[in-house]
């Protein structure tokens, strides 16, 4: 079987806010038959790397099969969060479009 | 049973009550006021003037609406009452009043959430009330506190409710317990059925951020979303078993599917095992949803398990000072320049001897959001132009009140081609900071009274 890279935009859509200085990511399956791609690849540790120089803490992923959605908790990424913050995107209302442009392996 | 969704945040659309009342038919509005930041500026309100503390659109929203919900009998329950509901239940009782609905209105007042003046007392009594972040004691800020909090659930609601409040006006009550406290009290739920208190928990997170689960702020397929000018806001048509469905009035525009519910039910989430409020903990991994027809979204299977013995606190404290100022470079060369000005910046700021926190820079245009992942994939010499933005911020004010004074300058003796900066030098702004925490539940004991207007 070939296979080929495809960026998450194409296969997910998400979104995201804020805990004081995590953000959250819900990433949901567009289709329930490529959840279990989202499951696979695109772990903690891979998140992790993705965001490499954009988050000070370490990721969580949680699993919601019943959404055919992931969660992950970004500690770390907000610049202290809330008020505190400088970024733009102080509430972390965007990172979730940052995490679309990774790329997983799926069948051609 | 229907419980409408009217305001998600102070400062929603402020044609989403009236529509929601008069729309179709509705047994409940719900409406949602207050964010972590609110508490404190509300505090500071109070403190210059004992009659205010409270969302004071609310009651504008009130005189509008007064009228059809007293006529068809709707009930509302509003977070609105800030740190003085007290206050702001007199100024609905007011306008009903002036439009002649005299003893037609029973208004009941949700307190006992406020800790300000009891903290002291507390700390003393050995509760520390540690950040849940950083594991410091509140002592740590003591003497910069500015609101203190406990987050109270759906209980008082129900009580007020039961006692005959048509309108109930709250302080510091959860979002969800907004939606929570009347579904409890039209089905008479107790207080440990745990799986419909959870569902009603499920059905006050969906609604809690107004349109956000009806086609607002929807990635997945945004831009064949119909009509959202004239966005319907969300409805809990709800069951006594705990299942309910999501609908919005006919003749309204967005969409209600299980694409646009499951963006707002992973929205803020946590642990989705455990979403804790006072109520109860949901589990969210749980939840079954199921289109049942257009723009109907039913939601069943909720589980749920016994409430903590805790309460969340939200208390603001002063932090320090921050600025922000920006400034927009031209193509050729937008990005550079932009990071040209930025390292001029930066080296006057650093002969100053000013010191700060942090200094934060971004490229509006290229990297604001996404950082250097978005850098990655775009041509960065076509982009037309950039916008720095460059935050700083400190304990004190003065090194800040100085660096808006280095932005300006940079216009005629930094890089070519600038602009965007008509808005004037930055000002310094107040920080106030959130630190949440916990205390033992038995420390807070929710009032309710009745007004009638």
């Amino acid at each position: 079987m070939k296979r080929q890279r495809r960026r998450l935009v194409d296969i997910a859509h998400a979104r995201s806010g804020d805990k004081g200085d995590t953000a959250n990511i819900g990433l949901i399956a567009l289709k329930p038959k490529d959840y279990p791609l989202l499951v696979k690849q695109v772990t903690a540790a891979r998140v992790a790397r993705h965001f490499k120089g954009m988050i000070k803490g370490p990721v969580e992923r949680f699993e919601l099969p019943n959404l055919y959605a992931l969660n992950f908790l970004l500690h770390g990424a907000l610049d202290g969060g809330g008020t505190i913050s400088l970024k733009t995107d102080a509430q972390g209302k965007v990172f979730s479009t940052a995490l679309l442009r990774m790329e997983i392996e799926v069948k051609k | 049973m229907r419980v409408a969704g009217g305001q998600g945040f102070w400062g929603d659309w402020l044609e989403a009550p009236y529509r929601q009342v008069t729309g179709g038919p509705v047994d409940y509005l719900m409406m949602d006021y207050l964010a972590e930041v609110t508490m404190s500026i509300l505090q500071k309100q109070k403190s210059r003037d004992p009659a205010r503390g409270y969302a004071t659109d609310f009651v504008t929203q009130m005189e509008r609406i007064l009228p059809t919900i007293v006529e068809r009998g709707i009930k509302v329950t509003a977070n609105a009452g800030g740190v003085n509901p007290r206050a702001c239940a007199m100024a609905v009782a007011a306008v009903a009043r002036k439009l002649g609905l005299n003893r037609k209105l029973t208004i009941g007042v949700v307190t006992g959430d406020d800790l300000l003046g009891r903290l002291n007392g507390l700390i003393a009594r050995g509760h520390d009330l540690m950040n849940l972040d950083t594991r410091r004691p509140l002592h740590d800020v003591r003497d910069r506190v500015l609101s203190a909090n406990a987050y109270l659930g759906a209980a008082p609601v129900v009580e007020a409710l039961q006692r005959g409040a048509q309108v109930v006006i709250t302080g510091r009550v959860t979002d969800t317990g907004l939606t929570l406290g009347p579904l409890m009290h039209a089905f008479g739920w107790p207080a440990d059925a745990w799986d419909q208190i959870a569902a009603g928990t499920v059905a006050g997170h969906i609604i809690e951020c107004g349109a956000q689960c009806s086609g607002g702020n929807c990635l997945h397929d945004w831009n064949r979303i119909p009509d959202l000018a004239n966005v319907g806001y969300p409805i809990v048509e709800a069951r006594a078993d705990g299942s309910f469905d999501i609908v919005k009035h006919p003749h309204t525009g967005g969409r209600i599917d299980i694409a646009s519910v499951t963006e707002q039910l992973v929205y803020e989430m946590g642990d989705p095992r455990a979403y804790i409020t006072p109520d109860g903990v949901a589990d969210f991994t749980t939840i079954q949803l199921h289109q049942v027809s257009k723009d109907r979204v039913r939601v069943s299977g909720v589980r749920g398990k016994p409430a903590t013995d805790k309460l969340k606190v939200s208390v603001a404290y002063f932090y320090g000072y921050k600025a922000v100022g920006t400034l927009v470079y031209a193509w050729p060369d937008a990005l550079e320049k932009a990071k040209a000005a930025d390292r001029i910046l930066r080296h006057r700021l650093d002969d100053l001897g000013l010191k700060f926190e942090a200094i934060h820079t971004e490229f509006v245009g290229a990297d604001a959001t996404h950082g250097p992942l978005a850098l990655k994939d775009v041509d960065i010499t076509a982009i037309p132009e950039v916008q720095l933005r460059v935050g700083v911020r400190a304990r004190d004010e003065a090194p800040v009140d100085r660096f808006t004074r280095e932005i300006a300058p940079l216009i005629l003796n930094g890089p070519p081609s600038v602009t965007g900066f008509a808005g004037g030098r930055p000002k310094p702004e107040e920080i106030v900071a959130y630190w949440p925490a916990l205390l033992d539940k038995r420390m807070v004991q929710p009032s309710v009274e009745l007004i009638e207007a």
